[in-house]
């Protein structure tokens, strides 16, 4: 009963209610289970065929590290700056177009990083449309003629992420600026702060966990990409790590690079927790009025429909059309009766995987609430940064337990029954939505610790003298005010797993086909205009929920 | 989010999962069931071909990654019997992974050279695929190229190639040291380092584009993009732009990579999987690999197509692929420490 008033409280010493020892082994089983793929990686890095680290120190590595740096850094500052400027002004703010913009700002969302690189390297390249343009409007007639960007460069894999990347930080922060509480902002206000004060002491500070959630997705989905990059030829710590494995054969070494990845992406949500360590905003319950938006008028209307519109524009609209475009020319060689089927297939898993993420999720954050403890957190904390792992590598931490496991029940089969089970869960559909929650349970574990947070304790309390149980009052009082937090994250794993690609690659079963398997045969010999098609599908296939979703989370206020 | 709604979804969501796991055994008496590093669509029409012929289903994963770690840990009960896959490396992580087995096939004794399998027949190769060299029609007037003179000097600022790291470029500089030695091999691709044109990047297909667009002169390149590229409307113009050179023609020959084909350990339906085999490595499939393609044929005898027999024949570099393997790791670093992507 005494650990709700006090998230850090740390009750193992005190006497424990049945229930709270229930919660703990629940969260520790289910952590464990997330786990087992990210720690059956680490378990693979303790046998390198070779010690690759004196060659890669001598030769590659600091560039793959410097370039992974400046990458991150840098989708990081402009996806910040994508996404939390257009959610403040949807929330805040009253302007031409918002009800539209409120929604459209997550289209980028459904395009894949590797299909916007294509699409923009097809338009600016020297052969592209855009530059021959220019060369038929000024007579240039070579390379040596004028300067133009190289959009296959680093600044240019910076925009392409942060295009695709930033509704991560919109969507979370949107949810978290509409879930303040109003009487917040006007206290601060009548007690004489004005609009950048109010933002910069009450709002931020307020949001910056949800900040923090989106980001962290942001960046880790930077950091573990390997078709974007290695189109682009910016060489990052993927680079090497695809290297290792490949053409060295070492899937040891190889681990170790992803170990690496992992380290980075503790370190950097270390940091960020331990700087907001003093930070704890409540609100106070479902009667907080919903935010009235101020109107905006004359040229601060302009701009801000201009800035929500010019990122759909380039986020969506430009490659959407250019797909578009390409499905109608190549329609005849690229159109099979079968996208039904990929459609479908990859609906059912998305939305399974979703299902699935939001369930695990909640019960983590929750159980973490009503029943903290230290080892608990350490493992929940562990089992989210399996996000910053290359989809292959983390396809091969589900391949090998669930190998053992299958082979080992199929043993124990045979000596009992005499007869064997074969495979039951290696090359099915488990396998991959078993992948899919260790990779993306970051999205829906971030989403409900951050709502959670921003729920008072008093709540809890509250419920507790009411004579509630935990069950009763997740039901009755979290689940309602985590609502839009939870549909947030349900959107955001539902697109993540429709654009899923290397570890469906690997773990699926035969003749089996998503729509994102389907668009890579193309998409892995750069055929974009064969492979345009079926990326419009998933572009579409994955608005549709979105779009749903949305709906539904902005009726419910 | 209404409860009972919920719990309907719930419901219908198990009952597709429950679907999905049961429907996806694969169950048919007469299958080859395979794991593919190639696309679908450069084999399905072949494997078609081989349904119609014999009765025998085929059923395809086909991913670039995880296939021997899956072979691995699926072990004796892995249901894949067939691995198809390119480059002499690929085939080669088959055989050290331990999830291959020696077929004993006259068949494919006779229809394939001793060059192109493994010693101990693990793998077998299939089809052949010449690293070309392109040149610019408008800017280049040669006739006849080697590889080592892509490090001369007077190609300064003027090759294209793709990374140094791609398996196709890795395979190329391991038989260079395979020739010539480690030593002389890194003074090639320093070499040719120094005459790039531009950062290594792109496929094989955007080096010959570059040619077109002026950006280089020389370009590295597999044969059969030349065939995807000729008969593709948008392309066909950069193809157009640059001749197709086999190199070394005056001395040793062009080095020549393979796609293969390999049987698993576990492989439950053998028998159907060397049927298989034997029916890639003839005369009909050969055609087709040509014909769609635009591969060589691996069987000796075995005409390529007319669009890839007009582009002349060749001298294929006699050295043993089993032993261009064995200098992949040296290429690997090699690559790293002339700092070739950089």
């Amino acid at each position: 009963m005494e650990a709700i008033t006090a998230p850090d409280f740390d009750a193992s010493t005190h006497h424990q209610a049945d229930p709270v020892r229930w919660w703990r082994w629940l969260t520790c089983s289910l952590a464990v289970l997330v786990l087992i793929p990210l720690l059956s990686v680490l378990y693979l890095s303790f046998f390198p065929d070779e010690n690759i680290w004196p060659h890669l120190i001598n030769t590659v590595l600091p560039r793959y590290l410097t370039t992974t740096a400046w990458l991150m850094l840098g989708v990081g500052l402009l996806s910040t700056f994508f996404g939390l400027t257009s959610a403040w002004l949807v929330a805040h703010y009253r302007f031409p177009g918002r009800r539209i913009f409120s929604w459209a700002l997550l289209l980028p969302f459904a395009v894949p990083a590797y299909v916007i690189a294509y699409v923009y390297t097809d338009l600016l390249e020297y052969s592209g449309t855009f530059q021959a343009t220019l060369r038929a409007l000024f007579g240039w007639s070579s390379p040596r003629d004028y300067w133009f960007p190289e959009i296959r460069s680093l600044g240019g894999a910076i925009l392409m992420f942060s295009l695709v990347l930033y509704p991560y930080v919109y969507l979370t922060c949107r949810a978290a600026l509409q879930e303040q509480s109003e009487s917040l902002i006007l206290a601060s206000r009548s007690l004489g702060a004005g609009t950048l004060k109010t933002l910069f002491k009450v709002i931020l500070p307020g949001v910056r966990p949800a900040l923090a959630v989106g980001l962290a997705l942001a960046l880790m989905e930077t950091l573990n990409d390997y078709g974007t990059v290695s189109y682009f030829a910016v060489q990052t710590l993927t680079a090497g790590l695809y290297d290792t494995w490949l053409n060295l054969s070492n899937l040891g070494g190889a681990a170790q690079i992803a170990g690496l990845m992992v380290g980075i992406a503790l370190l950097l949500l270390y940091l960020e927790r331990s700087s907001r360590r003093q930070v704890k905003t409540y609100q106070t319950g479902i009667k907080v009025r919903p935010l009235e938006p101020t109107r905006l008028s004359g040229k601060y209307a302009v701009a801000a429909a201009t800035f929500c519109f010019l990122l759909i524009l380039a986020g969506f609209l430009v490659p959407a059309g250019l797909l578009t475009y390409y499905a109608v020319l190549y329609f005849e060689q690229s159109w099979t009766n079968d996208f039904v089927e990929y459609a479908l297939n990859s609906l059912k898993l998305s939305s399974l995987a979703a299902l699935i993420l939001i369930i695990v999720g909640t019960l983590l954050a929750y159980s973490q609430r009503i029943a903290p403890s230290k080892f608990n957190k350490t493992m929940v904390r562990l089992a989210s940064v399996g996000y910053a792992m290359p989809g292959a590598v983390l396809a091969v931490g589900v391949i090998v337990p669930l190998g053992r496991f299958d082979n080992w029940f199929d043993g124990v089969a045979k000596a009992w029954f005499g007869t064997g089970t074969g495979l039951l869960l290696s090359g099915t559909v488990v396998a991959i939505l078993y992948a899919y929650s260790a990779r993306f349970l970051t999205v829906s574990l971030g989403s409900a610790e951050s709502g959670l947070a921003r729920i008072t304790p008093t709540m809890d309390q509250a419920a507790r003298t009411l004579g509630h149980g935990p069950w009763t009052s997740l039901r009755k009082i979290h689940l309602p005010l985590l609502r839009r937090s939870l549909l947030a994250a349900a959107i955001i794993v539902f697109v993540d797993c429709m654009k899923e690609l290397p570890a469906t690659l690997i773990l699926r079963p035969f003749n089996f086909e998503t729509l994102a398997t389907f668009v890579y045969q193309y998409a892995s010999d750069e055929l974009l205009e064969q492979s345009a098609l079926a990326a419009l599908m998933i572009v579409i296939v994955g608005l549709l929920p979105v779009l749903l979703l949305n709906k539904a989370s902005n009726n419910g206020q | 989010m209404k409860v009972p709604f919920a719990k309907r979804l719930a419901c219908r969501l198990l009952m597709v999962t429950a679907g999905l796991v049961s429907g996806q055994q694969v169950m048919a008496a007469d299958e080859v069931n395979i794991y593919s590093n190639r696309q679908p669509f450069l084999i399905r029409p072949i494997l078609d071909t081989f349904t119609r012929q014999t009765g025998i289903e085929t059923n395809v994963v086909f991913t670039k990654t995880g296939v021997a770690e899956r072979l691995k840990t699926e072990g004796a009960n892995s249901p894949a019997d067939l691995v198809l896959t390119v480059d002499i490396g690929r085939l080669q992580e088959l055989v050290e992974a331990d999830v291959v087995q020696p077929v004993e096939s006259k068949v494919l004794d006779t229809n394939i050279p001793a060059q192109y399998r493994s010693k101990e027949n693990l793998w077998f190769g299939l089809t052949l695929r010449v690293r070309n060299i392109y040149a610019s029609k408008e800017r280049t007037d040669i006739k006849a190229i080697s590889y080592e003179d892509l490090s001369k000097p007077e190609w300064k600022g003027r090759v294209c190639t793709r990374s140094g790291k791609h398996q196709y470029n890795i395979a190329l500089i391991a038989s260079m040291i395979a020739h010539h030695g480690e030593a002389e091999a890194e003074k090639w691709l320093r070499g040719v380092k120094a005459n790039l044109a531009q950062k290594p990047q792109g496929n094989d297909r955007a080096q010959v584009k570059a040619i077109k667009e002026g950006i280089c002169d020389l370009a590295l390149g597999n044969s059969y993009y030349y065939g995807v590229m000729l008969t593709d409307e948008n392309q066909s113009e950069w193809a157009r732009s640059a001749n197709i050179l086999f190199p070394n023609q005056d001395n040793r020959g062009a080095h020549v990579n393979i796609s293969g084909v390999a049987l698993t350990k576990a492989a439950p339906n053998k028998a159907n999987a060397i049927k298989l085999m034997e029916f890639l490595s003839g005369e009909l499939a050969q055609r087709m690999y040509s014909e769609q393609n635009y591969e060589y044929p691996v069987k000796p005898g075995v005409q390529p197509s007319g669009l890839v027999s007009s582009w002349g024949s060749f001298t294929a570099d006699q050295i043993s692929l089993d032993e261009i393997a064995k200098y992949r790791e040296q290429a690997v670093k090699l690559v790293d420490k002339v700092d070739f992507d950089g």
